[in-house]
């Protein structure tokens, strides 16, 4: 199975932190995975968005331009790339700052979750609003096994942040469950 | 297969941290460079991690200033690395062509980005001339690497640093963007020196030997011209030795690719989709641009009905494509300036080659 | 609301200069290049000057000058702009040719072009802008980065025994015979940006008066690469890098000496 993601929002929201959390569970279930972050001047004006491929072969293109699922953390990503996701294809907004109505196709699948408020009200941190949506968006696909990404979380946070484990592991449940009780 | 063994030793990387990964393990301990996008990791992983073996890094004024610190540390007898891209490579070509005249190794990266001039950060494979025939002055040569993966963004690390020191001649990786800045897991394989990496050239103080130079002037009777002889031959011996190709479903394919690099990379896609629609693809995969494996494409171009050349430019491995087979009727170009060929458009151009419709 | 309270709203306080060209930028906030760009749209009008102008932008963040001056731009290659400079005002002497560069650009690479210029005394000015880093390509040390000052090629901070002092080009230009005007300025607070104004002011002056050389170094902010916030990012200009770069006029030529 072959399957991609582009993950896109703010500079800080955490989009970088959350594609490479994936891309090392895909690795510890020991399957293909690359992860293609935007660079350069692309990051300036504060955005910032990464790709992730997930296959059981060995991958060609690490960079997609028809993906076949899209994270969304703020409005201008959606503006962005709404129109390259391929048809029947898988969407999660984060609704606290992106507008359902704005999605218009009817093709896809679509998760409107509100991250930042589960990850400031439930969770305790609105800073974990995309670890929300990676619970959410895993449920959704199965990219990967939900237990693998919590026990991954430990390679992408730093020793200083040890502590707040427990807390991302909250987020990604709780992006779990609410994906669940809106499949 | 164990995949938990497998599992185990594989580390998740940027390409361009997993240079300078292969690099410390080949026994470099100095880095120079100056900042440019889309190599920066490679300085900035350097400027974390040598400090803590009891290595040098330093950040130069410029890329001009670089290169020459590169001539010093590599005439003290070091292994020693920069990177860099389009831009600062041009400013450090004065340099190589001095370091080739004097014979010092080194190995130098470039992650290439889109020209001419300021051009872009999108990555691209427009350096192809500049780094094989070598854009400094004086005509010299030097064995040019091209990673497709991250894992061999760290093995062709290893091996550059050993192919600079048996020639005592600088090395290039020619990497772009994508390989650059793309993290997957890879495995970290052991350096195994292939050359001995002792350096009774280098300037280390006379003590009990006579003084001796690194130099590349040479002004006394035909002196230059034995000393182009010379390095000429060291050039054709690493045409002899050093070409590196990889064969990926060459066996019966009607169809060879062409390709090196990200291009290749993606053509991999492309060719996995054509044969499994029964179309005879396969790709001659160049790890060594210079020496160009030449032979082999003769040999294959002799079998397959066409040769399908793909680069992120207009043109310039095409060139020695050409002038390595005569079967100049059956090489097709795809060029992308600038710019990454998608699989889809690869594996449209495989299937109207293979005379099957869109 | 009250008729009072809507003239207040109402009032025009401040207008777009001419030679400042209508389009979002792509700083990031808090980033003081804008003010920067700002004021020298201001001074390119205060003197009527949008269509003799040639500017040369820089390779920085800085790079995009073209297309928010509304003055013709040459792109120099990074570190070179006081050459293209040079090669623009020595084939149309009755142009008035600036430069528009960040301390990647001019205190590290172009270090050598820059120089040179002073020391021929090339009448032209520069715009200089020192932010501490290089904003760009990610943040990292530049010639001017603070003693101890983490960046991304300085990680356990900048350390004089590796990587020199901090340096100083508005006072090291002073010293060049064919320096007409040097001066550092800030503007981090509205009294800062008005004395910003009256700095650039003078150094055009020079040039139009045929004095030589003249340049203005702006003690800027990157909060993006300093990992801060734009407030924090003001009040670093206001408190270590003005007690490291002292503000004010290191040369000004007077009419008579030069004569
Ligand atoms: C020869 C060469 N080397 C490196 C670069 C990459 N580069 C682009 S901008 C820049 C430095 C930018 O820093 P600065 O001049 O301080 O300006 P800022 O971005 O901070 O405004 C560098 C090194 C280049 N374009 N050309
Ligand atoms: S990176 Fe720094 S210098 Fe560049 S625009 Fe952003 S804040 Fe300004």
């Amino acid at each position: 199975m072959t399957t991609d993601v582009i993950m896109a929002g703010f500079g800080g929201q955490g989009i970088l932190m959350i594609g490479n959390l994936l891309s090392i569970a895909a690795m510890e279930e020991g399957r293909h995975v690359t992860y293609f972050p935007a660079y350069g001047v692309e990051m300036r004006g504060g955005t910032a968005n990464c790709t992730v491929v997930l296959s059981d072969e060995e991958i060609g293109s690490p960079v997609v331009g028809r993906p076949r699922a899209c994270v969304v953390m703020n409005g201008p990503s959606l503006d962005r790339y709404l129109p390259a996701i391929r048809e029947g294809g898988d969407l999660v907004i984060n609704r606290s700052l992106v507008d359902p109505a704005k999605v218009g196709r009817k093709d896809l699948r679509l998760l409107a979750i509100p991250a930042n408020d589960i990850a400031r009200e439930v969770v305790g941190s609105q800073q974990l609003a995309s670890m929300v949506a990676l619970g959410a968006y895993v449920q959704r696909t199965g990219a990967v096994r939900m237990q693998t990404l919590f026990d991954c979380l430990p390679k992408v946070i730093s020793k200083k942040y040890e502590k707040f484990i427990p807390l991302n592991v909250n987020a990604l449940k709780e992006g779990e469950s609410f994906a669940r009780n809106h499949a | 297969m164990n995949v938990a063994a497998r599992v185990e030793q594989r580390v998740f990387m940027k390409g361009n941290e997993a240079i300078c990964v292969g690099a410390i393990a080949a026994g470099c301990r100095f880095y120079y460079g100056y900042p440019i996008t889309p190599q920066n990791d490679i300085p900035e992983y350097m400027s974390a991690h040598l400090p803590t073996i009891g290595g040098t890094f330093l950040q130069a004024e410029s890329e001009v200033a670089t290169i020459n610190f590169i001539l010093g540390t590599s005439a003290s007898g070091k292994r020693v690395m920069t990177s860099s891209s389009g831009p600062g490579i041009s400013l450090m070509q004065e340099g190589l062509s001095y370091m080739a005249g004097s014979e010092l190794p080194a190995v130098v990266v470039n992650i290439s980005r889109s020209g001419p001039g300021l051009g872009g950060i999108a990555p691209s494979q427009g350096d192809y001339f500049q780094a094989v025939k070598c854009g400094g002055h004086g005509g010299y040569r030097m064995p040019v690497l091209a990673p497709h993966s991250v894992q061999e963004m760290y093995s062709l690390a290893m091996l550059a640093f050993d192919l600079a020191d048996k020639y005592r001649n600088p090395a290039m990786i020619l990497g772009d963007a994508i390989v650059g800045q793309m993290k997957e897991p890879f495995t970290q394989t052991p350096y195994v020196p292939t050359v001995s990496q002792e350096k009774p050239w280098a300037l280390t103080g006379c003590a009990g030997r006579p003084r001796q130079h690194v130099k590349s002037l040479y002004l006394k009777d035909n002196a230059i011209e034995v000393h182009n002889w010379k390095l000429h031959r060291k050039y054709l011996k690493m045409q002899e030795e050093e070409v590196r190709y990889e064969d990926y479903h060459l066996d019966g394919a009607k169809i060879a690719v062409v390709a090196f690099g990200t291009a290749a990379r993606v053509s991999k896609t492309a060719i996995q989709w054509a044969r499994r629609e029964g179309i005879a693809a396969g790709m001659l995969r160049p790890i060594t641009l210079f020496p160009f494996p030449g032979a082999q494409l003769e040999e294959i171009a002799k079998r397959v009905d066409v040769l399908l050349v793909i680069e992120m430019n207009t043109g310039q491995m095409l060139e020695d494509v050409k002038a390595s087979t005569t079967f100049h009727d059956k090489i097709r170009f795809l060029g992308k300036p600038c710019a990454m060929p998608t699989p889809e458009e690869i594996h449209g151009e495989l299937r109207k080659l293979a005379g099957r419709g869109r | 609301m009250t008729d009072r309270g809507k003239d207040r709203f109402t009032k025009k306080v401040y207008a777009r200069p001419k030679s400042l060209v209508d389009v979002k930028s792509h700083f990031c906030p808090g980033c003081h290049h804008g003010i920067a760009h700002r004021i020298l749209a201001e001074t390119i009008d205060h003197f009527g000057l949008r269509e003799q102008t040639v500017g040369v932008a820089c390779v920085g963040c800085a790079v995009f000058l073209y297309d928010y001056i509304d003055v013709d731009v040459a792109e120099a290659p990074h570190g070179r702009a006081p050459a293209v400079a040079t090669g623009v005002k020595r084939a149309q002497p009755d142009k008035f040719v600036f430069t528009y560069q960040g301390d990647g650009d001019l205190a590290a690479i172009g270090t050598s072009e820059v120089i040179h210029a002073a020391n021929r005394g090339e009448n032209i000015t520069v715009l200089f802008v020192n932010n501490t880093t290089y904003g760009m390509t990610g943040g990292q040390m530049a010639p001017t980065t603070m003693l101890g000052q983490k960046t991304s090629t300085s990680p356990y901070g900048r350390d004089f025994r590796k990587d020199g002092y901090p340096i100083k080009m508005a006072e090291l230009l002073a010293t060049l015979e064919g320096t007409a005007y040097s001066a550092r300025v800030a503007t981090s607070t509205p009294a800062q940006i008005r004395k910003a104004k009256e700095a650039v002011k003078k150094a055009f002056e020079m040039q139009i008066k045929e004095m030589g050389f003249s340049i203005v170094e702006f003690l800027s902010t990157c909060p993006t690469n300093w990992g801060m916030k734009p407030l924090d990012a003001q009040k670093r200009v206001l408190g270590e890098m003005s007690e490291y770069f002292p503000l004010g006029v290191y040369k000004e030529r007077k009419q008579a000496d030069f004569l």
